[in-house]
C-alpha cells in the first residue's frame, strides 16, 4: 500500500469530490466534507514530502508497464513541495469558503468541482508523460471554467468568454507542440524524452518546438503578451474562488516551464534572450497596469503578472541560483497571492466594494484587522526580513553574476513599482479617514457578521499569514528544500534514474 | 496521402484562427471546433500513416511483424476527441448564455471586464 503513496495527493482529492456529489444539495455536510477532505491532503501531501526529502525521488508506473511505454507518475522535490503548499492553501479556502460562497453557489457544486481543481493541480505536478501533463491541464481548465462561472453574474459570464477562449486556444497550441514531440521522437515520457532530444540533430526543429511550448504555457502562466484574459477575468468571481485561481493556476504554468525547460529542452542560449526579454516586459507591463487601476481586485491582478515576471526571469538566466530563486519566489507568490485575494475579500465586506476611492479608515476602525493585512501586503513588497525579501537576493545576485544587468535593473523596477502600488492602497485604505461612504440597504457588512461568521472569514488568513511569517524567519528551511530542488532541475540524470528505477550511487 | 493530409491540417488551422478572429461569438466557437480537429490530424499524421496494417498479433504469432500501424497516436486522438467534446459543450452553453446576459454577439462590445472606471 505504502509505495502507492505517490498517487495519494491525486486519490485524496478524488475521493472527496465523489463524496461531495453525494450531498448535492446539503451545503452543511458539503462544507464539514471539504475542510476535513483538505486536512487530509494537507497530512499525505506532508509524508509524501518527507519520504520524497529522506529517500529521494519516487515513482511509480501506473499500470505496472513499464517505464517508456506506461504512464509515470513521478515526485521529485519540486512536485511534492508545490503539493503540499497547494493542499495548505486549499485547507484555507475550503473554510473562507463557508461563509464567503453561498449556499445557493455550493448547490451547483462548488466544493466538488474545487477538489477535481486541486486534484488537477496535484495531478499536473506529480506526472511523468507529456500528454498526460496535458490531461491535467484539461481537469484544471475545464473545473476552472465551471468556478469562474458559478453563480452566473453578468460580469462573470464576460469575464469566463474571455477565460475560455484564451485557456482553450493555448491548450491547443500545447498539444500541436506535443503531436511534434511524438512525430520526432517517438515517445512522451519526459525522462525518456531528456535523453532522446540531446541526440537530435535537426537543432532548428526542437527550437521550434520548444517555443510552441512556451506559447502554450505562457498563455497558462500570463506572460506579457499573452496576460490580457488574467485581468479581464480574475475579478469578477468571488474572492474565494479568485484567491484559488490567483495562488495556483498561473503557477502551474511556471511549474511546466520550469519542467519542460530543464528536463525536455533545457534552454539554449537564443531561448534564453527570448524569455529574458519577455520576463522584462511581463514584469514592466504588469506593474504599469497595477498603476493605472482604481479597483483594488485588478490591481492584484495586474501584480501576479508583474510577479509573474520574476519566476520567468530567474529560469531565463538558467544558473542554480537563478532556479532556486525562482522556485524560492514560486513558494513565497503562492501563499501571499492567495491571501491578498483572501483579505480582498474582507475587505469587499467592510466597504461594500472593492474600488479604492469607496475606501478608507480601515485602521480607525479595524486596527486588529489592518496589522494582520499589513504582513502579507509588505511581504509581497519584499521589505525585510518579510518572505519576499529572501528569494529576490538570489535573484539579483544571479542577475549581476550572469552580467544580465538589464534583468537586474528589470527586478529592481518590478520591486519598486510593487512598493509603489502597496504604498497606494495602504495610503487609500489603511491610513486615510473613513469617507462617510452611504450604507448599501440589503448587504450583509463585516461587523454585522457574528462571530463565528468572522471567524470563517479572518481564521484561514491567519493560517496563511502564519505561513509567510514562518517562511520569513526560518527562510533558510525553504532555502534548503529550493536549492535541493535546484539541485534535481539542472541535473536531470536524478529523474531519470528514479523514473527507470536505477539505483543511485549514495554521494554520502 | 502524407502530403495531402498534412495540407489538410494546414487548411484547418488557417480556418480554425482566421474564425477565431471574426467578432462573432459563434464563429468564434466554430473556429475552436476547427482548431481542435486540426491538432487532431496532426497527431494522426506525426504517427506516421501505414496502410491495412492494423497492430494486431495473430493468433499463431509472438510478437507484431512488419510495418504495423502505431496505436499510440490514436489512443492520444481519443483521449483528445473526448476532453475537446467536453468543453465545447461547456462553450456552446456558454455562448448562449453570455448571449441572454449580454444581449449580443459582437465580441468588440464585450469590454465591461477591462473598463478602469
Amino acid at each position: 500500500m505504502s509505495e502507492h503513496l505517490t498517487i495519494y495527493p491525486i486519490l485524496v482529492h478524488l475521493i472527496t469530490a465523489i463524496l461531495l456529489l453525494f450531498f448535492w444539495m446539503n451545503p452543511k455536510i458539503q462544507r464539514y466534507i471539504s475542510i476535513v477532505g483538505s486536512a487530509a491532503g494537507i497530512v499525505i501531501g506532508g509524508l509524501l514530502f518527507s519520504r520524497v526529502w529522506e529517500n529521494g525521488i519516487q515513482s511509480i508506473q501506473l499500470g505496472n508497464w513499464e517505464a517508456p511505454f506506461g504512464i509515470s507518475m513521478v515526485a521529485d522535490t519540486l512536485a511534492v513541495s508545490l503539493i503540499l503548499l497547494t493542499n495548505i492553501v486549499a485547507f484555507a479556502l475550503s473554510i473562507y469558503s463557508t461563509e464567503n460562497m453561498v449556499s445557493s453557489r455550493v448547490k451547483f457544486g462548488y466544493y466538488a468541482i474545487f477538489h477535481f481543481l486541486i486534484m488537477g493541480l496535484s495531478g499536473a505536478f506529480l506526472t511523468g508523460d507529456l500528454f498526460n501533463l496535458y490531461v491535467w491541464f484539461e481537469v484544471i481548465i475545464i473545473s476552472s471554467f465551471v468556478l469562474l462561472t458559478i453563480g452566473g453574474r453578468k460580469i462573470q459570464i464576460e469575464g469566463a468568454v474571455k477565460y475560455f477562449t484564451l485557456n482553450m486556444i493555448s491548450s491547443i497550441i500545447f498539444l500541436t507542440g506535443i503531436a511534434m514531440v511524438y512525430g520526432a521522437t517517438g515517445s512522451l515520457n519526459m525522462a525518456e524524452l531528456s535523453r532522446i532530444i540531446p541526440e537530435i540533430e535537426n537543432k532548428g526543429l526542437m527550437q521550434t518546438i520548444s517555443l510552441i511550448f512556451f506559447i502554450g504555457f505562457g498563455v497558462k502562466s500570463g506572460v506579457f503578451p499573452l496576460y490580457f484574459w488574467l485581468p479581464a477575468s480574475y475579478h469578477t468571481p468571488p474572492a474565494a474562488v479568485s484567491a484559488l485561481f490567483a495562488g495556483l493556476l498561473t503557477k502551474v504554468g511556471i511549474y511546466a516551464m520550469l519542467r519542460v525547460f530543464t528536463l525536455i529542452f533545457p534552454l539554449g542560449e537564443t531561448n534564453q534572450i527570448i524569455l529574458m526579454i519577455i520576463a522584462g516586459l511581463t514584469m514592466f507591463f504588469g506593474g504599469i497596469g497595477a498603476l493605472v487601476q482604481k479597483d483594488m481586485m485588478r490591481v492584484f491582478s495586474y501584480l501576479i503578472i508583474c510577479h509573474i515576471g520574476f519566476m520567468v526571469g530567474g529560469l531565463s538566466l538558467f544558473t542554480e541560483v537563478a532556479i532556486v530563486g525562482a522556485i524560492m519566489y514560486m513558494f513565497h507568490d503562492i501563499i501571499v497571492k492567495a491571501t491578498l485575494f483572501m483579505l480582498g475579500g474582507v475587505m469587499f465586506r467592510i466597504f461594500g466594494s472593492t474600488r479604492l476611492y469607496n475606501m478608507g479608515g480601515m485602521m480607525d476602525d479595524y486596527p486588529k484587522l489592518s496589522f494582520l493585512f499589513a504582513i502579507p501586503l509588505f511581504a509581497l513588497v519584499g521589505i525585510p526580513p518579510l518572505s519576499g525579501f529572501w528569494p529576490k537576493i538570489s535573484l539579483f545576485s544571479a542577475s549581476y553574476t550572469a552580467g544580465e544587468i538589464a534583468m537586474l535593473v528589470m527586478f529592481i523596477f518590478a520591486s519598486l513599482i510593487t512598493l509603489v502600488i502597496i504604498a497606494k492602497i495602504w495610503n487609500k485604505s489603511f491610513s486615510t479617514s473613513d469617507p462617510k461612504r452611504e450604507r448599501k440597504l440589503s448587504f450583509k457588512y463585516f461587523n454585522d457578521f457574528s462571530f463565528a461568521e468572522k471567524a470563517a472569514y479572518v481564521a484561514p488568513i491567519i493560517l496563511l499569514v502564519g505561513v509567510t511569517l514562518y517562511y520569513s524567519f526560518f527562510a533558510e528551511h525553504f532555502q534548503m528544500v529550493a536549492e535541493r530542488i535546484g539541485e534535481e532541475l539542472m541535473n536531470t540524470e536524478h529523474y531519470y534514474n528514479a523514473v527507470y528505477g536505477i539505483k543511485e550511487v549514495s554521494e554520502l | 496521402m502524407e502530403i495531402l493530409l498534412a495540407i489538410m491540417t494546414g487548411i484547418l488551422y488557417a480556418a480554425g484562427i482566421y474564425l477565431i478572429l471574426r467578432r462573432s461569438l459563434v464563429k468564434l466557437i466554430i473556429g475552436i471546433v476547427i482548431l481542435g480537429n486540426g491538432v487532431n490530424l496532426l497527431i494522426f499524421l506525426m504517427g506516421g500513416l501505414v496502410k491495412g496494417n492494423p497492430p494486431l498479433i495473430l493468433s499463431e504469432g509472438k510478437a507484431l511483424e512488419g510495418l504495423y500501424a502505431d496505436p499510440v497516436p490514436q489512443a492520444l486522438i481519443l483521449t483528445a476527441i473526448v476532453i475537446s467534446f467536453g468543453l465545447q459543450s461547456f462553450a456552446i452553453v456558454l455562448i448562449k448564455r453570455a448571449y441572454k446576459v449580454l444581449k449580443t454577439d459582437d465580441i468588440d462590445t464585450m469590454n465591461k471586464t477591462d473598463d478602469i472606471t
